[in-house]
């Protein structure tokens, strides 16, 4: 594998159903491009929370995936409301979203500190009003 | 455990993955929470739910998981069936509750971790 392979997918922030289509895919093709299953749970595992998070906080965006031999890039743009307070959105348990999303499974606050347990790096630009992009990085 | 008892404990009715029923887990979880599924599931094979809804079959691909057992009645839809097989995870139905079905199984030698 010594070029890299770049997915990229439009989220559509309308229709919860499909919140998360874009990692299966991923997952899938990792594991045909024949990364360790250490690394391509760690790469499904942000970018699904990644995913989800566009579709219930921001109205979905574009999922872009980098995968090369020595690492894995996530990047995930949207044009929502953006973060006000990234510390804060950070922390375990940090929530904003309403009962709604609860009721649909989501929504416990876990996904921001998922992300950066599972990557190597996390870097969060956000301008409120603007949008969010977030880049994750996984190293094989 | 194979994936054919935890049929038969649970009086289930298999929907997709008969080709897993022979394949061996050994620790389940039970949620509606997917969130709590991706932020503290290690390596359980098998995910107990009453929630309804694509991400949940997303949500066990994710993890690795191998088997999803709907609990108190609920039923997933064609496409959550279809996608369960093109994600190669066996889904089953059963009438028992979570409680009630994840007790039958814990009973029955699964454990609530990973077992490592
Ligand atoms: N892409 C995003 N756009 C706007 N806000 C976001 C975005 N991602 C996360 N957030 C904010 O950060 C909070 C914490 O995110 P997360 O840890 O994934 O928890 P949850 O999604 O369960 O609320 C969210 O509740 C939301 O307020
Ligand atoms: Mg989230």
């Amino acid at each position: 594998m010594s070029d890299v392979v770049k997915f990229r997918f439009d989220v559509d922030g309308s229709d919860f159903s499909s919140a998360g289509a874009a990692s299966v895919t991923v997952k899938k093709k990792l594991r045909q491009l024949g990364y360790s299953p250490d690394v391509i749970r760690r790469v499904s595992i942000a970018m699904y929370e990644g995913e989800i998070n566009m579709v219930i906080h921001a109205n979905g965006g574009i999922a872009e995936v980098e995968a090369s031999d020595d690492k894995i890039v996530i990047v995930l743009a949207d044009k929502g409301p953006g973060i006000p307070d990234v510390e804060l959105a950070m922390q375990a348990g940090y929530s904003t979203a309403k009962d709604h999303i609860r009721n649909l499974g989501f929504g416990a606050g876990m996904g921001l500190p998922n992300m950066i347990k599972y990557t190597d790096d996390l870097r969060i630009d956000t301008v409120v009003g603007e949008g969010t992009t977030i880049t994750m990085t996984v190293l094989i | 455990m194979k994936i054919s008892e935890i049929g038969k404990l649970l009086d289930a009715e298999l929907l997709a993955g008969e080709e897993h029923l022979d394949s061996e887990v050994i620790s389940a979880c039970c949620s509606d929470m997917m969130s709590d599924v991706l932020a503290y599931v290690k390596d359980q094979g098998v995910l107990i739910t009453g929630l309804i809804n694509s991400q949940v079959i997303r949500t066990a691909n994710m993890m690795d998981m191998i088997c999803i057992v709907f609990v108190r009645g609920k039923r997933p839809t064609p496409e959550m069936v279809e996608l369960a097989e093109e994600c190669g995870i066996a889904v089953m139905c059963s009438e028992k509750r979570a409680f009630e079905a994840s007790g039958i199984l814990y009973a029955a030698g699964l454990s609530h971790s990973g077992g490592h």
